[in-house]
């Protein structure tokens, strides 16, 4: 319990420095950036408990939003993402998800994939449509999230391999 | 009231979803709205130590450029100063009001953004050196933004690639002015709408900021016209323009304190409220 805990927190405040310091000033074609601090509230334990998965998605949110200058929309997107993530789970893995212990940060197999997939869709969806709030902007936002879809998701699983605990 | 207790404690999550999301919301659409200080901006002792700690070391990979831009502007002052009539005379300021209307606060970008729609800057100096909110900031290339939010020890800037952005300028030759907005597009071009249809312009006339605004004084440059076109709806030119600066390696900059400028806007809004 108490390790769990623990890891939680480092993985708050790693996920964040690493999406501040070097992940918002990749700026890719002037304009796409990944954001894998979404991994904090993907690789939150399956069963936890949600209404702290709730809050800590809401500071890592609007931290972000502090960072970026960018009122809510982090927050907002994330507390979306954290809210609808059982049904995500239920989704990908089948009705009874919560009793086989699913690992996430294990050899990608398309449920898995499926799963961060839908995710990092969801809460980009949200961000960018926030983010932008017009609707003149539609086609820049339709492009915008789908190309940092793509980045992010890249980013998400390479870092998912690199951490993955090495002992079975 | 036991029931009441009930859907509460079986709808805890819900609940603080909601109350979380009509927060977030709130902020976004509180962000969104111009001219309104922002509960969440980085102008604030912990973002703003991170950003200058990790500026401190990014400095260095610009030091050639920042060089060559202070030495370019040296070598311009330079040659203002040898110009002069009598060199021995200084730019005298006005005796009879005692005061220099503008003030100059030099400070640093420590944390620049450019690729979203709404491109905010921040700076390491704050209301402790005087800056307050709708100072103009400029360097020696041209105009960047205005000053939004400002904390003790450090302030955000509204870039001019913000959509929300909106700056008196005119066209230098002719003194025909317009606004400047930004179409979110590229961050080497902006756009000066508004420009009635008798002004003359052509490719390659210089934009300067008018004489309209007390946020900037007059004639900084800011670009230079890159196409013309004509707004169908209102029938005035849109120009598109070029910026003198390039927004995406800023260093040094200089933020505008106008004296006067309290006293102009208290003038204005006496006038508003009288009609």
């Amino acid at each position: 319990m108490n390790s769990a805990l623990l890891g939680n927190i480092a993985r708050f405040i790693l996920l964040l420095a690493a999406q501040v310091l070097i992940f918002n000033r990749i700026d890719l074609f002037g304009f796409i950036n990944p954001f894998p601090y979404v991994l904090f509230i993907i690789l939150f334990p399956v069963n936890g408990n949600k209404t702290g998965l709730l809050m800590a998605s809401f500071f890592i949110g609007i931290l972000m939003d502090m960072f970026c200058n960018s009122g809510g929309v982090h927050a907002a997107a994330c507390i979306m993402l954290a809210y609808f993530r059982p049904a995500i789970f239920k989704f990908s893995f089948g009705l009874s998800y919560e009793y086989q212990t699913v690992k996430l940060n294990d050899v990608l197999t398309p449920e898995r994939f499926s799963f961060i997939l839908i995710a990092v869709v969801l809460h980009h969806i949200v961000l960018f449509v926030l983010e932008v709030f017009k609707l003149s902007f539609l086609w820049d936002i339709l492009l915008r999230t789908l190309l940092s879809t793509v980045f992010t998701l890249i980013t998400c699983i390479i870092i998912i391999y690199i951490i993955k605990p090495s002992k079975r | 009231m036991q029931q009441i207790f009930n859907f509460i404690l079986k709808n805890s999550n819900r609940l603080l979803f909601l109350l979380l999301l009509v927060i977030s919301f709130s902020l976004t659409i509180q962000s969104h709205s111009y001219h309104k200080s922002k509960v969440i901006s980085s102008a604030n002792f912990f973002t703003g130590g991170i950003y200058e700690k990790v500026n401190n070391i990014d400095e260095y990979f610009n030091l050639k450029s920042q060089n060559d831009q202070l030495a370019q502007e040296n070598a311009r002052l330079k040659s203002l100063l040898f110009n002069q009539k009598d060199t021995t005379k200084l730019p005298q300021i006005d005796s009879i009001k005692g005061i220099k209307k503008i003030d100059i606060i030099v400070s640093k970008v420590i944390r620049n953004s450019y690729s979203v729609h709404e491109n905010y800057l921040t700076i390491n100096n704050g209301s402790v050196s005087g800056i307050k909110p709708n100072m103009g900031v400029i360097n020696s290339s041209g105009i960047i933004g205005i000053v939004d939010n400002t904390s003790k020890n450090y302030s955000t800037i509204i870039s001019i690639l913000n959509v929300k952005s909106q700056i008196n300028a005119k066209i230098k030759k002719s003194n025909h002015f317009g606004s400047l907005v930004w179409n979110g597009k590229s961050t080497g071009f902006v756009q000066l709408i508004d420009v009635p249809r008798l002004a003359g312009v052509r490719k390659g006339d210089t934009i300067v900021t008018g004489e309209q605004s007390v946020i900037f004084p007059p004639n900084i440059g800011i670009g230079t016209i890159e196409n013309v076109y004509i707004d169908d709806k209102t029938n005035y030119y849109t120009l598109n323009i070029k910026l003198f600066n390039d927004m995406t390696n800023l260093g040094h900059v200089y933020i505008i304190k106008n004296k006067d400028a309290a006293e102009i806007t208290n003038l204005e809004n006496q006038n508003k409220k009288d009609e």
